[in-house]
């Protein structure tokens, strides 16, 4: 039981940051999807700057780790602006514009993790190779029964992701940004009459989801892959912008969507173990968030309001 | 002195302007001048990433050419020539025609198929257990995988539409979720019940069930020969008719257009994107037959074929039209293709192609500024004379 709280939360996390980038995206009345090669984007410059640095700290030492933190959120948010070069100022399809920046991403960071091994290393690799994180239990807190799971063994990066993801909420729902945010995805000619500009507000939104999923793909990097190589680009941004749109575009019910899909997940690898069962079923197992995330979707899609704006290129001439 | 330069500047910048006016600026070729252009760009910043890693972009180039049989090698196998890496790379290129075709489609009606890489799996796998296995004739088995692909794609690109018509899912996060599942089932069963445990792979299926005639002796040479590459053919020349012909082209179009202006219009929306769904996965199921039991004879468990991806970057090269999808299939496959011939005979990493391709997309997704920016620079000239 204990594992499954343990390793759930350590998946649901870093999920809910990026999912909550893509709020902060979506709400503005930007689609993206371009989450997933946004997070392995900052995964990638996150681990280079681990790399590189890891030479003049002791091989324990955490400060790599919080050096890599620091330019994951940097790439992400450089490389966002791609996006929102793109969806912004140069009016492309939404959608389309993700997907590209995702097959980009992809390619550009295995080329360069590659180029880079060879050129800067003398060695012929694909991957970074990082290590896992440091844990740390909360002494007093981690011995209530069951919910002391929740203590036990947790990253740092899980405070980091619960500090920042509070201050998103604040920003988003008790501020004027934020305000103004949700206003330019529902009624963005509302927002330009005021006097702000809808493109800048935009650009803010998707430079903050390209920052948080920076921080998510670091996140995934140290805890479940240990390394960055194309092993990264499984999926998890793809599951955000599902948490999300199941979450109905707000913060507090993504994070329960995010808690469930990182519980049915490692639920399902404790049952693989517990049955002792061959290690081909985790195949099996690996399905389960998506379909739970269809199971749903097809349960709830009717209800979901998606922002009215959303995907739509703002054309200030238009009525 | 800054007056002369102010002139100067003004002269240069007309005189680009006259450029670009004069190569991109009529609407009747911009279909192709804007992609052309488009590539140009890309296979400039490749040149740019290959020179600065050290490597001749010109060489490396035409070893991508070398690679897919479009330029000679300077030394070949016995029974291999120029014709038969050229027959190797049309085997390639099939899946990737029948891929961009079933982009287009969707994209026609509005709808984004990003799932194009699972349904050819789901049409790949179950054409191989059911057919790829079996003691059948060539002559029965190969119209049998043909249909078998047909179907199994059409039922899960049907499935995506249903949901989004019923249920409201949006189309892209359904094929997402489902790309996985299928993606995680098939590595499931053929692990379980299919594996080759050499190669770690589904076990090869039987020559006589391969869309592609591996090893013909013709002359003195051994070749593939994609039957398939015929089939896409007949593919593009269907879809164009459907597209521009048909009242349910028109439809489709409609739809993709406005769904709102359509319901107006009495047109059944739900029923148009089921239909177009159906169409679409028919398609990457074809795609997925010529891939998996015509390129190749194996399916390896946990991958998704890139394919099903860069088929994106391939219909919006080609402006989701069929013809000239063809021609960006040739092109992509190529670099796709070559590379692995380009990285062994040049040194330079083969992911560069990927690059390339990522680039071409990049840029094709500003396609629409490109003509915005084009129609404005000539408004401008206009006024000035």
């Amino acid at each position: 039981m204990n594992t499954v709280i343990i390793d759930g939360l350590s998946f649901a996390l870093p999920l809910f940051i990026m999912a909550i980038g893509g709020i902060y995206s979506e709400k503005s009345g930007i689609t993206n999807l371009a989450i997933e090669g946004l997070q392995g984007f900052g995964a990638f410059t996150g681990a280079l700057a681990a790399v590189l640095v890891a030479g003049y700290f002791a091989g324990t030492s955490s400060v790599p780790f919080y050096i890599a933190m620091v330019f994951a959120v940097i790439g992400g948010t450089v490389f966002s602006l791609i996006h929102a070069l793109l969806c912004i100022r140069f009016k492309a399809n939404q959608v389309i514009s993700g997907v590209v920046i995702n097959i980009l991403a992809m390619a550009l960071t295995s080329f360069l993790t590659k180029q880079i091994n060879a050129t800067v290393f003398g060695a012929a690799s694909d991957r970074f190779v990082l290590g896992v994180s440091n844990r740390l239990t909360v002494p007093g807190l981690s011995s209530i029964p069951i919910l002391g799971a929740v203590f036990t063994d947790i990253y740092p990066f899980e405070i980091v992701i619960v500090v920042i993801a509070f201050i998103a909420w604040f920003v988003m729902y008790k501020t004027r940004f934020g305000m103004h945010l949700r206003a330019c995805g529902d009624n963005p000619h509302a927002v330009d009459a005021a006097g702000i500009e809808v493109g800048k507000v935009r650009l803010a939104a998707v430079m903050v989801s390209g920052a948080l999923s920076g921080l998510g793909g670091i996140c995934f990097a140290y805890s479940i892959s240990a390394n960055f190589s194309s092993s990264i680009y499984v999926g998890y941004g793809y599951l955000a912008i599902a948490a999300l749109i199941f979450g109905n575009w707000r913060i507090l019910p993504t994070l329960g969507a995010c808690l469930l899909f990182g519980f049915a997940r490692s639920g399902g690898y404790r049952l693989v173990q517990i049955l002792e069962m061959p290690s081909s079923y985790q195949d099996l197992v690996m399905i389960l968030p998506y379909v739970l995330t269809l199971l749903l979707l097809v349960f709830f899609s009717k209800h979901n309001r998606s922002p009215r704006a959303l995907g739509v290129i703002y054309d200030k001439g238009a009525r | 002195m800054a007056d002369k330069m102010e002139k100067n500047t003004k002269k240069k910048s007309n005189v680009f302007r006259h450029i670009v006016t004069a190569t991109l600026g009529n609407p009747k070729t911009q279909g192709i001048a804007i992609p052309i252009f488009t590539i140009l760009i890309a296979l400039i910043v490749g040149a740019v990433i290959m020179a600065a890693v050290g490597s001749n972009p010109f060489q490396a180039y035409y070893n991508l050419l070398q690679g897919c049989g479009l330029a000679p090698k300077e030394s070949y196998a016995t029974y291999r020539s120029m014709l038969t890496d050229f027959m190797n790379f049309l085997s390639y290129l099939t899946p990737m025609i029948f891929a961009a075709l079933a982009v287009a489609v969707a994209l026609r009606a509005g709808l984004f198929n990003i799932g194009v890489s699972g349904q050819m799996l789901a049409a790949g796998f179950t054409a191989t257990i059911l057919v790829g296995y079996s003691p059948l004739p060539a002559v029965l088995s190969k119209p049998l995988v043909i249909l078998i692909g047909l179907v199994a794609g059409a039922l899960v690109g049907g499935l995506i539409g249903f949901l989004k018509y019923r249920f409201n899912i949006n189309e892209v996060v359904s094929s997402i979720m489902l790309n996985y599942i299928l993606q995680y089932v098939c590595s499931f069963l053929i692990n379980t019940y299919f594996v080759d445990p050499i190669s770690r792979q589904s076990k090869a299926i039987n020559p006589q069930a391969r869309l592609t005639l591996v090893d013909t002796p013709v002359g003195n040479l051994k070749m593939d020969i994609p039957l398939g590459i015929i089939l896409a053919l007949i593919a593009v020349v269907l879809v164009r008719f459907l597209m521009e012909k048909t009242k349910m082209g028109y439809e489709m179009k409609a739809v993709g257009f406005s769904g709102s202006a359509s319901r107006y219009a009495g047109i059944n929306v739900g029923k148009n994107i089921v239909r177009t769904m159906l169409i679409s996965g028919a398609l990457s199921g074809l795609a997925g037959v010529t891939y998996y039991l015509g390129y190749f004879a194996s399916i390896r468990p946990r991958t998704l074929a890139d394919t099903g991806f860069d088929a994106i970057a391939v219909a919006l090269l080609g402006n989701s039209n069929p013809v000239g999808i063809i021609f960006s299939s040739l092109l992509v496959t190529s670099i796709d293709k070559g590379s692995t011939y380009m990285s062994s005979a040049s040194g330079v990493q083969a992911e560069v192609a990927s690059v390339i391709t990522g680039v071409i997309l990049l840029f094709s997704a500003c396609g629409a500024y490109v003509r915005y920016r084009v129609a404005k620079m000539k408004d401008a000239k206009e006024e000035q004379k």
